[in-house]
């Protein structure tokens, strides 16, 4: 597949690689393939036994479970964050009815599991209970906070001590989801509701501090996406040293906040120490869009060998590829308010660093981009030696 | 020089735009997009326009659009026809008429259609017809050229018809679009209704080209500043081979939504300029640079890779800034640049 945000690679071995996202055809459009998509997979499923076992060839990678009541929002959240429905389109998903698993081609290839809510998986043998916990990353809990969450949080609570005694070390990260319609006091009484009910539950049974986490999300703004950022940054090994060489390049270049971020989803996946807010973050997220945007319509086709032929010729006299700085996309933006620049730099074909700036460094860029040249190589080399063996 | 620009601002006559068609066609949500920044979710909280919505609209400091926004109701209708006739449909430029796709009724929508043009027709025969079939959103995908293909043909029939019918001797020639306030149909259809009323066109096309050429430039998109319409544009002989054909459209689309982003992240209104420079070099494949220009526009430049020429194209483009300065200054004809 070729980078998203440097557009067709003239090397790539198989361009012809899927693209997860067509801004070219119209949303209604978009929607349309999608429905065809879901009721051809369907058919094609319909036959099959609903709870097979996993795929050997799915071994090793890091798995998101996501699970929940019923109508809790579980096919939302997945295809709001991995497919880029927009959320309004939601409304039409048909409810889940076998456990869709999607792969994502990612800096570190997860998979994420989207189970029936109907069902409930201790009661029912035919489930490998194994398979499906031997090798997860975290469990994701979605609760409806605009429901009666009573029932829902004693599932959760069955789930986990069943969880607990034979794989302690799942990460449960609980979603109070669907917050969207709830007034900022309401939000809060209802996370400390549940946080009480859990925690206490938990320690009557003895444990004292199981690891659950809770976050507040809806697929209406970026909340979902700063949850399950939270979620993959458990994942990642080592995620400290990624964290201080964001932070370390945020002091040496001046920048207000620094991300590093998966292209596809814009999960960021590390950040620097600086408390993070909302407003950063949409902007940088926004900001990877208009790129991968800009760069679809002008990057995407291939220009002709005679073309190339004059950009290399008099008064250049040289390769294309020696007059460029660097082979990765670069960008920068400065915002006429108080010229705060936000640069973007491509680490790989999934990974981009997005950084904001302070005002009046765009007069330092040559200097910046050194240095964030050194912590790009940095952070490729970190994924090299982390990758699993 | 301050008393005579000032008569020479007087004098570019005032162009009547005439926004019509029936009730809940869409025209006030495209206007508010368009001309005030709105995204197409908030025209939902748009009321009904009462009567006529007069609106003057500065567009790239020398033109004054006078936009009038008409209700669409029957009544109202009427009234415009008959008491007000006059006072409406004298001095037009411009009739941009609506059609709402999903309009059940299409025969009275054609009566009134043709009603509107009698009227235009004897008071403004000059004016330019836009006829805009609007909503196609809610047509599915494969259908809508079809779809607009026959409803086009019904209007021509219709407009023909009368002008047979009535002895009509002028030229009406009326341009479609097919639009949806979703997707960027809308910005190629304003983009086309704005070019044909800037002054001087001939003038900043042929500056463009020739600014193109000196930087070898695969594309120059001349953007107006708030609406982010492209009032002009040029391409290379190698640019023209880029398949996407409704770029103008997706980039004005694009970068208004990312403005809508950036007001939110600074907390500056909508309609304030956002940014001044955004660059994004793209490996060996492009490179491309959108910045601020003259007062009242931005100009994005697509080059081909190379740091070098990047830079030299900047630096370039801030020089030519000087010889672009017209586009803000009142209309002088006569006057040459070179």
């Amino acid at each position: 597949m070729s980078s998203r945000l440097r557009g067709l690679d003239a090397f790539d071995p198989d361009g012809s690689g899927e693209q997860p996202c067509e801004t070219s055809s119209s949303l209604a459009q978009q929607a349309l393939t999608r429905v065809y998509e879901q009721d051809q997979r369907l058919r094609k499923n319909g036959s099959r036994v609903s709870d097979q076992p996993p795929d050997l060839s799915s071994k090793g990678k890091p798995r998101l479970l996501l699970m929940g009541q019923r109508r809790s929002g579980k096919s939302s959240i997945s295809s709001v964050v991995f497919h880029k429905l927009p959320p309004s389109e939601t409304l039409f998903l048909e409810s889940t009815a076998r456990i869709q698993k999607d792969t994502m081609p990612s800096f570190m290839d997860f998979q994420v599991w989207d189970f029936p809510g109907q069902i409930d998986i201790f009661d029912n043998p035919t489930f490998d209970i194994d398979a499906m916990f031997g090798e997860i990353g975290a469990l994701i809990w979605v609760i409806d906070a605009q429901d009666d969450y009573l029932e829902a949080v004693a599932r959760l609570n069955v789930t986990i001590l069943n969880l607990q005694r034979t794989y302690p070390n799942i990460k449960i990260e609980v979603f109070i989801h669907k917050v969207d319609g709830l007034s900022d006091d309401y939000k809060l009484d209802i996370q400390r509701d549940i946080t009480i009910r859990i925690q206490d539950e938990l320690c009557d049974h003895g444990f004292e501090n199981a690891p659950v986490t809770f976050h507040l999300t809806s697929i209406y703004n970026h909340s979902i996406f700063e949850a399950f950022s939270k979620v993959i940054q458990k994942l990642i090994p080592r995620l400290g040293i990624l964290e201080a060489m964001l932070t370390n390049l945020c002091r040496t270049c001046r920048f207000e906040k620094a991300y590093l971020f998966d292209v596809l989803s814009k999960i960021y996946i590390a950040t620097d120490s600086e408390p993070a807010d909302m407003a950063s973050y949409e902007i940088c997220s926004d900001y990877i869009d208009v790129i991968i945007d800009v760069t679809e319509v002008y990057g995407s086709w291939p220009r002709t060998q005679k073309y190339r032929e004059a950009l290399e010729g008099p008064p250049w006299n040289q390769k294309i590829e020696d007059q460029v700085a660097s082979g990765c996309a670069e960008s920068c933006m400065v915002l006429s308010d108080g010229n705060k620049p936000i640069i973007l730099r491509e680490v790989d074909k999934y990974l981009a660093l997005v950084a904001i700036m302070k005002e009046d460094s765009y007069d330092k860029m040559p200097l910046v981009n050194m240095n964030v040249e050194v912590v790009v190589q940095g952070v490729k080399e970190f994924f090299e030696i982390t990758k699993p063996k | 020089m301050s008393t005579d620009v000032r008569s020479e601002l007087k004098k570019p006559k005032k162009k009547k735009v005439l926004l019509m068609g029936k009730s809940g066609s869409g025209k006030s949500s495209m206007r508010s997009i368009i001309f005030s920044n709105y995204i197409a979710r908030d025209t939902r909280r748009l009321g009904a326009t009462i009567d006529v919505d007069l609106s003057h609209v500065k567009f790239l400091g020398n033109l004054t659009l006078n936009l009038w926004d008409c209700g669409g109701q029957e009544a109202f209708m009427e009234n415009y026809l008959s008491q007000q006739r006059v006072h409406v449909f004298s001095n037009v430029g411009v009739l941009i008429y609506v059609f709402d796709i999903e309009s059940r009724d299409v025969d009275r929508d054609m009566a009134t259609y043709v009603s509107i043009i009698s009227a235009l027709t004897q008071y403004s025969p000059t004016a330019k017809v836009y006829v805009l079939i609007h909503k196609m959103d809610l047509i599915t995908p494969h259908a809508r050229e079809a779809v607009f293909v026959d409803r086009v043909r019904l209007v021509r029939q219709k407009t023909s018809e009368f002008i047979q019918g009535a002895g009509y001797t002028g030229e009406l020639d009326l341009i479609p679009f097919a639009t949806s306030i979703w997707d960027q149909s809308l910005y190629k259809a304003w983009a086309s209704i704005i070019h044909d009323l800037v002054p001087n066109l001939s003038v900043i096309e042929s500056q463009l080209g020739s600014l193109g050429v000196l930087i070898e430039a695969e594309e120059l998109l001349l953007f107006e500043r708030t609406s982010f319409l492209v009032v002009s544009n040029w391409t290379s002989e190698e640019g023209q081979n880029n398949p996407t054909g409704d770029r103008q459209e997706r980039i004005s689309n694009i970068l208004k939504h990312f403005k809508q982003s950036i007001s939110r992240f600074t907390g500056t209104p909508r309609n304030a300029e956002q940014f001044t420079l955004m660059e994004h070099k793209a490996g060996s494949r492009f490179s491309m640079f959108a910045c601020k220009f003259t007062t009242n526009t931005y100009l994005m430049v697509i080059l081909p890779p190379g740091e070098a020429r990047f830079n030299s194209a900047k630096l370039n483009c801030q020089i030519a800034r000087e010889s672009f300065k017209f586009l803000d200054g009142p209309v002088t004809p006569g006057q040459s640049y070179n």
